[in-house]
C-alpha cells in the first residue's frame, strides 16, 4: 500500500513538473519575438550561467582547500618506511605544482566566462594564434615535467634496484583469499618451490628435493624488523594478487608463474605506531590490491614490525618450528640421500635441543 | 577529392533522389537497415543512450553497497534475484560483475560506439561536404555488428553464473579460470564473443571514416581547412584501426587458453585443489597486449570529445579557435604517443624496472600536448563574446574535467608515485574525470549542439542548462572526494572496507559520493525528457541556430539522403572566421569565397581571392 502511495506521489510530482514546463514553454512561445534568421539568439539567462560559473569556482575552491587542510592528517597516512619519506616529498612537490595549475586554470576558465560573457554591442577579438605564447606553454610544462621525471626516476631506481646484502628475506605468497609467509630458517636460504607440490598442508609448495628448504619455516603474519632492509620475494599461486600497504608505500603484484620482488626498510615498529596513532589495536595490514575473486575485499594479512632485538628473538624461537618438523610425514618427499640431513636441519631428530646440531647428529647415529 | 570522385558521388546521389521519387523507402530500409550516415548516427546515439542508462544504473547499485554497507537491498530482489543474498545484501561476487560490466559498457559501448559512432557518422560527411560515407553498406554493417555485440553483452547480464567479473580489463588467470570466479564461466565467453563483434564493428566504421575523410572532401576542403571535429574523428579512427586488432589477438589467445588448453597466459597455477598442467605462459603478456589497445582507447574515447569541444567553444565564443595548427599538432602528438605509453598501467606488475623508467618518461611527455590543448581552449575564451548555450556549458565543463583529471595523471604517470597510488581510488578519480566525465560531457555537448541538424528541432535551452549544472556539480561531488579516499590507500574493486582497520575511515565520504551519484544519475532524466520530447515537440530549428561556419548548416532543415538537394557547396576558407575585423556579421561560413568578403580579407587572402574559382557559389548559397 505504501509502495502504491509512493508511486502515485511520484507520478503526480512528475505530472506537475511536466505541466509547469509546458506552461512556461507556451508563455515563451507567445513572448518570443519573431527571430530574424540572421540574428544570433542569445537567451536572457546568459549572464546567469557566467555568474553560476564564478560561484562554482569560489565555493568549490573553498570546500577543496577547507577539506584538504583540515583532513590532511587523516588521508595522509603516517609513513613507516625509508623510501616512503622520499616518495612523499615528491608527492608533495607534485601536489603543490598541480594544485597551482589547477587553481589558476580553473579561475581563468570560469573567470573569462564571466568577463567575456555575451554583450550585444561587443565583438570578440579575432585572435587566431600567437606563436610566442604557444611556445611558452609548450616549453614551461616540458621543463617542469622533465624535472619531476628526473627526481622520480632517481628514487625509482633506488627502490627497484637490488636489495642490500644484509636484507631479511621473506617469501610472500598470495592465494585465494589469504597470504602465506615463508622464512628461510637457520641457513638464511629459501628453498625451491614447485607448484605441483602444493597440497592443503604444503600450501606454498615447498620443494623438499632442495636442501635449502628443509629448515624453512612458515608464519601466519609477516613479521619484519624495524630499521633493517626487508626483501619480499613475491609470487601468486592461482590468480594475480598484489602485495600492498599504504603505510610503507609498497606495492608489487603477486603473479603466478613469474616471481616478483620488493624491498624496503620499515622505520616505525607496530608498538611505536600504536602509540603514535593513539590506537592500541593498530596493525599494519597487508592489502590485496589486484582483483582476485569473490573474497578479494577480505584478503588481509597482518604485518608486525618488531624492534631488531625482538625480531631476532622471534626468529630464533620460530626457526625451531620448521615446516618439516611440524609435518614430519613430508620427510617422504625428501630424496633418500638427503633424508638424514633433512631430519637434522629441520630439527625433527632433536626436538628438545634443536640448537645443538652436532649433538643431534651424533644421537641419530 | 578529385573532380571525378565528386561527380561520381553526385551521380550516385542523383540516382538515389530518383529512386526516392518513385518508391518511398520502406520503414525497414529507411530506419533499420539504412545506409544513410545520418540515420546510422542516430542508431548509434540511441543505442549509446540505452547503454549509458544500463551502465549508470549498475554503478548506482554498487555505489549503494559502498556508501551504505548496512542497507538492506531486499527491494532489488525483483530484478536481481539470487544476487541479493538471504540477508538482503548484494552478493560479493556480483559486486565484481557490476563493476566489470559498468566499465565495459561505459568505455566501449557508450564512449567508443556511442560517441565516435554517433558523431563521426553524423558529422564527417556533413562537415567535409560529402553525400554520404565512402561505403554506406559497410557503415550499416558497422552498426549491426555493434548491435549484435550489444545483444550478446546484454544477454550475459542475465545468465545463471553472471556476467564477466574480472574487472573491465579481464586480466587472466582470473578471467581464464572458471574455478577462480563464476563470472569467468559462460559470462566471460559471452564477453569475449561480444568484444570480437564489437571490434569488427569498430574496424568497419574506422576504415570508413578514414576513407571518407581522405577521399570525399568537397572542392576546396583541404586538410588545413578541416574543422577540428573532423581532425579528431580522423585521428581517432586511425588509432582504433591500429589498436583494436591487438585487442582482438589478445582476446583470441585468451579464448584459446580458456577453451583449447593452450598456455599463452597461464603458468604454474594451483587452484581449487589441483595443479593445472599449464606451463610457460605469462599473465603479463596479456596485460601488454591489452594496454597496447587500452591506452590508445583512452584517447579514442577522449579525442572526439575534444574535437567536438573545439568546434563548440569557437562557435560560442564567437572567436576563432586559438592555435588551430597547434591543436592539430597536439592531437597528432597525443595520437602517436598514445601507442608508446601503455606500460604505465603496469608499473607494479613486476616488469623490468628499466621499462618502468622508459614509460614514465614517455607518459609525462604526453602531458605536454594535453597541456597545450587546455591552454588553447582557455585562450579561445579570452576576449570572446561568449554565448552560454547548453552545448557551450558542457564544453566548458569538459575542459574543467580535462584539467582536473589530467593533472592527477602527472602523479600516476610517475612510476615512483604510482607504487602507492596504483589501483587505489585515486586512479578511479583520475580516469573518471579525465576520460569518463570529460568524454561524456563531449557526447552531451555534441547532442545539444547538433540536435537541430539531427532532428530539425531545438532542444529546450533552460532544461539543458539545469541538466548541465546538476551534472557538473554532481560529477565533481562524485569524483573529487575519491582523490582523498585514494590517497588514504583505499583499493578499488573492494566490495566492502570493513575487513581492514586501515580503511575504517571515510564511511561518510563514501556515503556523500553515493548520494551525489544518485542525484547525478537522476539529473540525466531531465536530458532524456528534453531529448525525446524535443524530437517530436521541440521548436522548429532555424537553418543555422548557432551561427556557425561549418558546412552542415548549409543543408536544409531536415537534410535528405545525399545531404544537399543541389550541388555540394565548395569551401573557400577555414572554419573559424568568427568576428573577423571588417566583416559585418560575426561569422563567415566556409562556403563564402574570399572574393565576396573584400572588406574583411587579410592581405594574403586577397591574393587567394584573385585566383578563386567561384562558379556556382551563388547557386549554392541561394
Amino acid at each position: 500500500m505504501l509502495n502504491l502511495i509512493i508511486i502515485v506521489a511520484v507520478v503526480l510530482v512528475i505530472a506537475v513538473i511536466f505541466t509547469a514546463y509546458r506552461v512556461t514553454t507556451l508563455v515563451d512561445v507567445v513572448k518570443r519575438k519573431k527571430a530574424d534568421e540572421g540574428d544570433l539568439e542569445v537567451s536572457s539567462n546568459n549572464s546567469w550561467q557566467a555568474i553560476l560559473g564564478v560561484l562554482f569556482v569560489i565555493v568549490g575552491f573553498g570546500a577543496f582547500f577547507y577539506f584538504s587542510i583540515t583532513e590532511a592528517d587523516i588521508y595522509n597516512l603516517p609513513i613507516a618506511s625509508e623510501h616512503g619519506v622520499v616518495v612523499e616529498d615528491l608527492f608533495s612537490i607534485t601536489m603543490y605544482i598541480t594544485v597551482a595549475v589547477f587553481v589558476i586554470t580553473q579561475i581563468f576558465l570560469f573567470g573569462f566566462g564571466w568577463k567575456y560573457r555575451y554583450n550585444k554591442n561587443q565583438k570578440a577579438t579575432y585572435y587566431p594564434h600567437n606563436n610566442t605564447l604557444e611556445l611558452v606553454w609548450t616549453i614551461v610544462p616540458a621543463i617542469v615535467l622533465a624535472w619531476l621525471i628526473i627526481s622520480g626516476l632517481k628514487e625509482w631506481n633506488n627502490i627497484t634496484g637490488p636489495a642490500p646484502e644484509n636484507s631479511e628475506v621473506v617469501e610472500v605468497v598470495g592465494y585465494q583469499y589469504a597470504w602465506g609467509f615463508r622464512y628461510p630458517g637457520r641457513d638464511k636460504e629459501l628453498g625451491d618451490y614447485d607448484f605441483r607440490k602444493i597440497d592443503p598442508i604444503n600450501a606454498l609448495g615447498i620443494d623438499l628435493a632442495d636442501q635449502n628448504g628443509h629448515d624453512d619455516f612458515l608464519a601466519t603474519q609477516l613479521v619484519i624488523p624495524k630499521g633493517r632492509p626487508v626483501h619480499l620475494q613475491i609470487r601468486g599461486r592461482d590468480v594475480i594478487h598484489s602485495v600492498y600497504n599504504p603505510h610503507f608505500r609498497i606495492q608489487m603484484n603477486a603473479v603466478p608463474g613469474m616471481p616478483t620482488r620488493f624491498w624496503f626498510t620499515p622505520t616505525i615498529s607496530t608498538a611505536e605506531m600504536r602509540e603514535k596513532t593513539g590506537n592500541p589495536d593498530f596493525n599494519y595490514e597487508l592489502v590485496c590490491n589486484k582483483i582476485c575473486g569473490k573474497g578479494h575485499y577480505s584478503m588481509k594479512g597482518i604485518i608486525t614490525v618488531l624492534d631488531e632485538n625482538e625480531y631476532d628473538a622471534w626468529y630464533k624461537e620460530n626457526q625451531a618450528n620448521t615446516f618439516l618438523k611440524q609435518n614430519p610425514s613430508y620427510i617422504s618427499q625428501v630424496p633418500d640421500e638427503l633424508k638424514e640431513a633433512a631430519k637434522i636441519a629441520s630439527g625433527i631428530e632433536n626436538i628438545s635441543r634443536e640448537q645443538k646440531v652436532t649433538t643431534a647428529l651424533s644421537s641419530s647415529k | 577529392m578529385s573532380v571525378t570522385d565528386i561527380e561520381l558521388q553526385e551521380d550516385l546521389a542523383h540516382h538515389d533522389d530518383h529512386h526516392d521519387e518513385h518508391h518511398e523507402q520502406g520503414f525497414v530500409s529507411k530506419y533499420i537497415f539504412t545506409t544513410d550516415h545520418k540515420t546510422i548516427a542516430k542508431q548509434f546515439l540511441i543505442t549509446g543512450i540505452f547503454w549509458a542508462l544500463i551502465g549508470g544504473a549498475l554503478s548506482l547499485i554498487f555505489r549503494l553497497q559502498l556508501g551504505f554497507p548496512e542497507m538492506s537491498l531486499e527491494w532489488l530482489r525483483p530484478i536481481m534475484g539470487e544476487w541479493i543474498t538471504e540477508t538482503g545484501k548484494l552478493d560479493a561476487e556480483f559486486y565484481l560483475a557490476l563493476v566489470t560490466m559498468h566499465g565495459t559498457i561505459m568505455v566501449f559501448f557508450v564512449l567508443t560506439a556511442g560517441l565516435s559512432g554517433t558523431f563521426s557518422n553524423f558529422l564527417i560527411p556533413l562537415q567535409i561536404g560529402a553525400r554520404d560515407m565512402a561505403s554506406g553498406f559497410m557503415n550499416m554493417l558497422s552498426y549491426w555488428f555493434f548491435f549484435a555485440s550489444s545483444v550478446v553483452m546484454f544477454i550475459s547480464l542475465f545468465i545463471e553464473t553472471g556476467p564477466a567479473a574480472g574487472g573491465w580489463t579481464v586480466y587472466p588467470p582470473l578471467s581464464a579460470l572458471p574455478q577462480a570466479i563464476q563470472g569467468s564461466a559462460l559470462g566471460m565467453t559471452l564477453w569475449l564473443v561480444s568484444m570480437a563483434l564489437f571490434i569488427a564493428s569498430t574496424l568497419l566504421g574506422g576504415i570508413n571514416y578514414i576513407t571518407t575523410v581522405i577521399n570525399l572532401r568537397t572542392t576546396g576542403m583541404s586538410f588545413s581547412r578541416l574543422p577540428l571535429t573532423i581532425w579528431a574523428f580522423f585521428i581517432t579512427a586511425v588509432l582504433g584501426l591500429l589498436s583494436f586488432p591487438v585487442l582482438l589477438s589478445a582476446a583470441l589467445l585468451l579464448i584459446f587458453d580458456r577453451s583449447f588448453g593452450t598456455s599463452f597466459y597461464l603458468s604454474e597455477i594451483y587452484i581449487a585443489g589441483e595443479a593445472l598442467p599449464n606451463i610457460g605462459g605469462s599473465p603479463i603478456l596479456y596485460q601488454h597486449l591489452f594496454w597496447f589497445l587500452g591506452h590508445p582507447e583512452v584517447y579514442i574515447v577522449l579525442l572526439p570529445a575534444l574535437g567536438i569541444t573545439s568546434e563548440i567553444i569557437a562557435t560560442n565564443a564567437r572567436k576563432p579557435i586559438f592555435g588551430y595548427k597547434a591543436m592539430i599538432g597536439s592531437m597528432l602528438g597525443i595520437g602517436f604517443l598514445s601507442f608508446i605509453v601503455w606500460a604505465h598501467h603496469m608499473f607494479v606488475t613486476g616488469m623490468n624496472p628499466f621499462l618502468g623508467s622508459v614509460f614514465t618518461i614517455l607518459t609525462l611527455v604526453i602531458a605536454v600536448p594535453s597541456a597545450i590543448k587546455a591552454f588553447n581552449y582557455i585562450t579561445t575564451l579570452w576576449k570572446g563574446n561568449i554565448v552560454f548555450t547548453p552545448a557551450m556549458l558542457f564544453s566548458i565543463g569538459l575542459v574543467s574535467f580535462f584539467i582536473s583529471g589530467g593533472l592527477t595523471g602527472i602523479f600516476l604517470g610517475n612510476s615512483v608515485l604510482d607504487i602507492n597510488l596504483h589501483d587505489t581510488y585515486f586512479v578511479v578519480a583520475h580516469f573518471h574525470l579525465v576520460m569518463g566525465s570529460a568524454s561524456f560531457f563531449g557526447l552531451l555537448a555534441g547532442v545539444y549542439h547538433w540536435f537541430p541538424k539531427m532532428f530539425g528541432r531545438m532542444m529546450d535551452d533552460r532544461l539543458g542548462k539545469v541538466h548541465f549544472w546538476l551534472s557538473f556539480i554532481g560529477i565533481y561531488l562524485v569524483f573529487f572526494p575519491l582523490h582523498y579516499i585514494g590517497i588514504a590507500g583505499f583499493p578499488r574493486r573492494y566490495y566492502s572496507f570493513t575487513s581492514f582497520e586501515t580503511f575504517s575511515i571515510y564511511g561518510d565520504l563514501n556515503a556523500l559520493v553515493s548520494v551525489a551519484a544518485i542525484a547525478t544519475f537522476a539529473a540525466q532524466f531531465i536530458f532524456l525528457f528534453n531529448f525525446f520530447y524535443s524530437i517530436y515537440r521541440g521548436r522548429k530549428a532555424p537553418l543555422n541556430p548557432w551561427k556557425s561556419n561549418t558546412l552542415e548548416w548549409t543543408t536544409p532543415r531536415n537534410p535528405g539522403h545525399g545531404n544537399w538537394p543541389g550541388a555540394i557547396p565548395s569551401v573557400y576558407r577555414w572554419p573559424y572566421d568568427y568576428s573577423k575585423p571588417g566583416s559585418e556579421n560575426d561569422f563567415i561560413p566556409q562556403n563564402v569565397p574570399y572574393s565576396h568578403t573584400p572588406e574583411s580579407n587579410l592581405e594574403h587572402e586577397n591574393e587567394i581571392a584573385m585566383s578563386e574559382d567561384v562558379t556556382g557559389v551563388e547557386k549554392v548559397n541561394a
